[in-house]
């Protein structure tokens, strides 16, 4: 199999660049890049206007306040007024500019990921928790279009701020700009150097919070195990480790945040100072205008959030590059290879029906020096036939059965339909041929109707009725709005038995030429069993059926048997016949010690 | 197959008794008492109490610190230049020394009481989420049926999370603002009563803005968190049932509906940052024309004569100060908004009783008479009924004999599995009592009623840890002979020795694929670790194969020979063992004799029994 990541909580390389883990947004951020642009000017732009209003606020002083000239000072007001109104429409503007568009890059990412992920092979979803993929397609997604709409704008609008700030303070007054100047350095220093710091501290506590919810999670899905053993004592113990260790990890990053924010708070405090007692001194030796010690003062107090905000804005881009890191690294997994692979043969008459040769199989995660589930499966069903497969408990019947919809792909071998090759046919058409009950009847959040009918496109509401007559389930008519009923995680939770009937309707509603059951009757108590049995026959009479059985009542379903042992079909035959001739059988389906299967065997005939 | 990291192990069975449409449990709204959730915040911070009164002054403090700036700035322009051009230095020395000690005293002031309020927080939230699991723990199965695991989980993660959020950054940051507030209108106050009248009035208009933008983000937030939420459902259920999607061909539909979900998350995240966007312009209008009147008047004044340059200027600098934080006073509102409504949703929670509590005075059980291993269990009088008024089990006298096998056999919805529940004291009976040896179960306490019975379920879930860690769930400190000890008995050693570190293997690493079956084998496992007098099988072996039966029902024949055990089975072949049969049938025994007995009448019973054997020649 393609598929390169092998678990699910694969931390990505230390040292990658951060850079270039962004730059991989490209072509999702490609479609809105006008906008983007433009909120960045229209950002600089109103950061520039408010570096602009202490100039103004130093006219006013040095002006018409100087002069001693009150109606002056109206024209000052004036441009205040028209500065501050300019500038608080231009945030405006640059949010507008953007909310649409970067909610829109938000949603094509998920709707892309979502795609991606439906057709990932079957293998890849059983190494992914679902929660892990669902983290990648909210949580950093969201990310990834905050540091859009705030840090990257933000990174260039105060980096341009700071420099244009600068500029006016230097071409005031160079010496007081110099003093202003001093602790930028160490500052833009410290604050990366914490930031560093402190997310690594954050990603440590996110861990123990995915540690300290699992234990939740297993605590409540397991609580008949707890309260059974009485094992909430030890629970409790593990739960209180695990989250006293969360709260060392949080009063860490408490304290380096504390510090630094110490930091940012001083440290341009102390250079204000300094500033203040140097330009008192220049206003008094008459160096300097009490208005541009005024201007000085407002610009240092306009220009301290752009220098502070450089250290977490860095962080926040930090934080996003991992996020883009780990969205990719599920995007970046090959989906199945989607075309024929080899030509299609012309079907000779031996080659009707399901046909299995050398099929072999192993787990893409497997050690490499572990058995191959599979090893060589040859079996042949033929047209309208319906064959049991039996085999001990983990001897690899479901991961048989997965293989025929290509839902695992055989590592070797050819499994054919009708002559057909499976890889030589579209995933769509195959699964289309194909319907399958999985041991696990999962529903889905619709009605009971929509539920059964995804088995088949086109069916209608006779086809439904029929399907559920099949299945025995008849529960549907006493639900409250019938097959129109919700179920599934947001409707009505139904039983094992019930949702295994439905699954099994499901699978049958569509006359498909090739019917897989798996286990299909396990949840269902005997009474109901008989009468599902009873319907199915007639269903199977007319399709090419693979049925994994635990069960005699499940095998007498079937027209012959195949036992899988050790990887391999190591026999078939009828029922009877395996009874009486196969030890391994004999054991299998009555339970008795091989010799003392044999005796009772052949010790009462009925 | 494959062992199933986050999907939910079917949701216990439901779904027997109806529930009445508008169930409080559906909607995720559990009835939360007045007043509750600010009592349940007063309860987490009493402790704490002194600590709270030590940061309210460390941030008084830190606050005075921090607007002594420009104060200070105004005394040396007004003061300060003067002084200097008469040669004397000590008002700009003063000066100088002031502005040091107050930035030094803001920053450690603010350090101790970061901190401080992390101990505060922290404290808080580790008790909050200890609170959350015990009582999660203590509240019985009934109601973990009813109140799914992923709304258990959400409070203890999202919830908490959001409170966490709340009292790390937003209330410190909230009180931030209104301390600055408050303390920047006395200064203005203080310096120029009138500029600071101006001030004052200029936040009417500011408190409209934010009380507006709260009503209208209330409704967009709310919009947006469903629509993330049916984003969420859909997301998680297509990759949990991925097999029948891909198997059905689903993957179009799902991303026709998925695009409609999605589209409305985009619609209503837009409309979230467009209100962001109204608010932000609003306020920023109404602040900067406030700043541009003031700064006019307060020239005009100072041009006539009015009023001192170096106060205009401190007016300025506080100002500014004063109309920042408006733009984050309205993400501090939102944060403040979702943990208020989060603390009333695990107010909800912990304001659930246990349906099954613990006795005040437990009683212990009789000594047992040497070589009796099993215990006697009686139901006298039972009835259950579910409280939402099914009746499942209609009134009933039984006595199970200590030391027998009593097969349970019937339909889906027979009353089984309620009958094994109550014996657990899984629930309690509606009337009646179930008794232990003459003792109430009500009437023993936890640990002693677990050490005496265990039941084993259909569901076998593993919990993270190695296969060994799961067995010795049953009794926790056995050796690790004890432990394969009982795995041997009950037929597991084999797989177990076979999974890539044996009985070391993470189950839920890679390689640790281990089948419903063999998770079934290893709750037997654990069972017969446990060495209970009363052992209660519902299901327990629905997934294993005839082979892995048999053995278990060897083990049960030699390692818990004498003990009393309660089988539950859809299988006749399980009943074999038995040394008694009860036929169920909408709640009620409708047959009850030896296998022997049963098989040879003509009964259902004799009618199950024979096509079973049929099948098997």
């Amino acid at each position: 199999m393609t598929v390169t990541t092998t678990t699910t909580e694969t931390r990505p390389p230390e040292r990658r660049s951060a850079v270039r883990s962004l730059l991989r947004l490209w072509p999702y951020v490609r479609p809105v890049r006008g906008r983007l642009v433009g909120a960045a000017f229209v950002g600089v732009v109103a950061s520039c206007l408010g570096l602009v209003i202490p100039l103004a606020l130093k006219w006013i002083v040095d002006g018409p306040v100087a002069d001693r000239d009150p109606s002056g000072v109206w024209l000052g007001g004036v441009v205040l007024l028209v500065l501050g109104a300019a500038e608080a429409v231009l945030f405006w503007v640059r949010r507008v500019l953007v909310a649409r568009p970067l909610a829109r890059v938000e949603a094509d990412m998920r709707a892309a990921l979502f795609r991606h992920l439906q057709r990932l092979p079957v293998a890849f979803h059983d190494r992914w928790s679902s929660g892990q993929l669902l983290s990648r397609g909210t949580t950093d997604l969201m990310l990834m279009r905050m540091f859009l709409a705030f840090p990257l704008t933000f990174l260039l609008v105060n980096a341009t701020t700071i420099v244009v700030g600068f500029v006016i303070l230097l071409a005031q007054q160079w010496t007081l700009g110099l003093v202003l100047l001093a602790p930028v350095a160490p500052l833009v220093v410290l604050c990366w150097f914490f930031e560093e710091r402190y997310s690594q501290a954050a990603r440590t506590a996110q861990d123990q919070v995915g540690d300290v919810t699992t234990i939740v999670e297993e605590s409540v899905l397991g609580i008949r195990i707890i309260k059974g053993f009485g094992q909430h004592r030890g629970q409790e113990r593990a739960f209180g480790a695990l989250s006293e260790r969360l709260r060392a990890t949080e009063l860490g990053k408490a304290g380096l945040l504390g510090t630094l924010w110490a930091l940012i708070m001083v440290l341009p405090e102390l250079a204000i100072g300094a500033a203040l007692l140097l330009g008192v001194v220049q206003v008094a030796d008459g160096e300097l205008s009490a208005g541009t010690l005024v201007a000085f003062l407002s610009t240092a107090l306009a220009l301290r959030w752009p220098v502070e905000s450089l250290g977490f804005l860095l962080a926040m881009t930090n934080e996003t590059a991992t996020a883009a890191d780990r969205f990719f690294e599920v995007m970046d997994v090959a989906e199945a290879a989607p075309g024929p692979t080899s030509p299609p043969g012309k079907p000779g008459a031996q080659d009707r029906g399901l046909r299995l040769d050398g099929v072999e199989f192993r787990y893409p995660d497997a050690p490499p020096d572990a058995p191959p589930v599979l090893r060589g499966v040859d079996l042949h069903i033929r047209p309208g036939e319906t064959m049991a497969l039996v085999g001990t408990t983990g001897s690899g019947k479901t991961t048989l059965t997965a293989l025929i919809p290509r839902l695992h792909e055989a590592t070797a071998g050819r499994i054919t339909l009708d002559g057909e090759d499976v890889t030589a046919l579209s995933r769509e058409r195959l699964r289309g041929l194909v319907s399958v009950a999985f041991e696990e009847p999962t529903l889905f959040s619709a009605s009971v109707g929509e539920n059964v009918l995804m088995g088949a496109e086109g069916a209608g509401e006779s086809d439904l009725k029929r399907a559920l007559a099949v299945a025995q389930a008849d529960f549907v008519d006493g639900l409250p709005d019938g097959h129109r009923t919700q179920v599934g995680e947001q409707g009505l939770s139904l039983s094992g038995g019930q949702r295994q009937r439905l699954a099994l309707a499901r699978a049958v509603v569509g006359n498909p030429r090739f019917l897989i059951l798996d286990d299909p009757l396990s949840a269902l108590d005997v009474h109901t069993e008989a009468a599902v049995e009873a319907a199915l026959r007639e269903v199977l009479a007319t399709t090419t059926a693979l049925v994994v059985a635990h069960r005699p009542s499940t095998v007498l379903l079937a027209d012959r048997v195949a036992l899988l042992s050790r990887g391999r079909i190591a026999a078939v035959g009828t029922h009877h016949e395996l009874l009486h001739g196969n030890e391994e059988y004999a054991s299998l389906m009555s339970g008795h010690e091989e010799s003392e299967g044999r005796e009772r065997d052949g010790g009462s005939p009925r | 197959m494959t062992t199933d990291v986050s999907g939910r192990p079917a949701a216990g069975k439901k779904g027997k008794g109806a529930e009445p449409v508008g169930d409080p449990f559906d909607r995720d709204v559990l009835p939360t008492p007045k007043g509750a959730s600010r009592a349940l915040l007063r309860s987490l911070l009493t402790p704490a109490r002194g600590r709270v009164r030590l940061a309210v002054v460390l941030l008084l403090l830190q606050q005075a610190a921090v607007q002594a700036g420009p104060l200070l700035v105004a005394y040396a322009i007004d003061h300060g230049v003067p002084a200097v051009r008469r040669h004397d230095y000590g008002p700009l020395v003063a000066v100088g020394t002031g502005y040091v000690i107050c930035a030094l005293a803001a920053g450690l002031l603010q350090l101790a009481f970061v901190r401080l309020a992390a101990r505060i927080g922290q404290g808080a939230l580790l008790d909050l989420r200890g609170r959350i699991f015990r009582h999660a723990q203590t509240l019985s199965v009934d109601f973990h049926e009813r109140y799914t695991s992923g709304r258990i989980v959400s409070r203890a993660t999202t919830d908490v999370e959001s409170i966490r959020e709340l009292l790390n950054d937003g209330l410190q940051e909230l009180m931030g603002v209104l301390l600055s507030v408050v303390y920047v209108s006395a200064m203005l106050l203080y310096l120029d009563w009138g500029l600071g009248a101006a001030a004052m009035v200029s936040f009417c208009p500011l408190y409209l803005f934010v009380r507006s933008y709260q009503r209208r983000s209330r409704l967009v937030y709310g919009k947006r968190s469903t629509a993330i939420a049916a984003v969420i459902v859909k997301f998680s259920e297509t990759m949990n049932g991925i097999r029948p999607v891909q198997a059905f061909r689903r993957e179009r539909v799902n991303e026709a509906d998925f695009r409609l979900l999605n589209e409305r998350h985009l619609r209503a995240n837009g409309a979230v940052m467009l209100e962001m966007a109204r608010y932000v312009v609003s306020a920023r209008l109404a602040a900067n024309a406030a700043l541009a009147a003031i700064v006019l008047w307060g020239a005009y004044r100072v041009a006539s004569g009015g009023l001192a340059l170096g106060v205009l200027a401190a007016s300025v600098m506080y100002l500014r100060r004063l109309y920042d934080p408006i733009d984050r006073l309205g993400m501090f509102l939102n944060a403040y908004q979702s943990a208020a409504a989060s603390l009333e949703k695990i107010a909800g929670l912990l304001a659930q009783r246990p349906s099954v509590p613990e006795p005040a005075g437990p009683r212990p059980l009789p000594e047992r008479p040497s070589g009796r291993p099993g215990r006697e269990v009686v139901f006298d009088g039972v009835r259950f009924a579910y409280r939402t008024g099914g009746e499942v089990l209609p009134r009933f006298d039984l006595t199970l004999a200590a030391g027998r096998t009593v097969a349970v056999v019937g339909s889906t919805g027979a009353g089984k599995s309620t009958l094994a529940k109550l014996l657990a004291r899984f629930y309690d009976p509606t009337e009646g009592r179930v008794l232990l040896d003459g003792v109430p179960l009500r009437e023993l306490s936890g640990a002693e009623l677990r050490r005496a019975v265990v039941m084993v379920t259909q569901e076998a879930f593993l919990f993270s840890g190695t296969v060994a860690d799961n067995i010795a769930i049953g009794r926790p400190g056995a050796t690790r002979e004890d432990i394969e000890g009982a795995a041997k008995a009950i037929g597991a050693h084999d797989f177990i020795t076979a999974l890539p570190d044996g009985y070391d293997t993470d189950v839920r690493k890679r390689g640790g694929r281990i089948s419903a079956g063999q998770r079934q084998l290893v709750g037997f496992a654990r069972a017969l670790l446990a060495d209970p007098a009363v052992i209660v099988l519902d299901e327990a072996t629905s997934s294993l194969d005839v082979p892995g039966e048999r053995a278990v029902q060897r083990a049960m024949r030699t390692v818990l020979r004498g003990r009393t055990a309660v089988v539950i089975a859809h299988r006749l072949s399980t009943v074999e063992i038995a040394d008694r049969v009860l036929v169920m049938a909408d709640g009620r025994v409708v047959e009850d004799g030896t296998p022997a007995e049963l098989t040879a009448g003509d009964g259902r019973f004799a009618a199950l029994h024979r096509a079973w054997r049929d099948s098997l020649v």
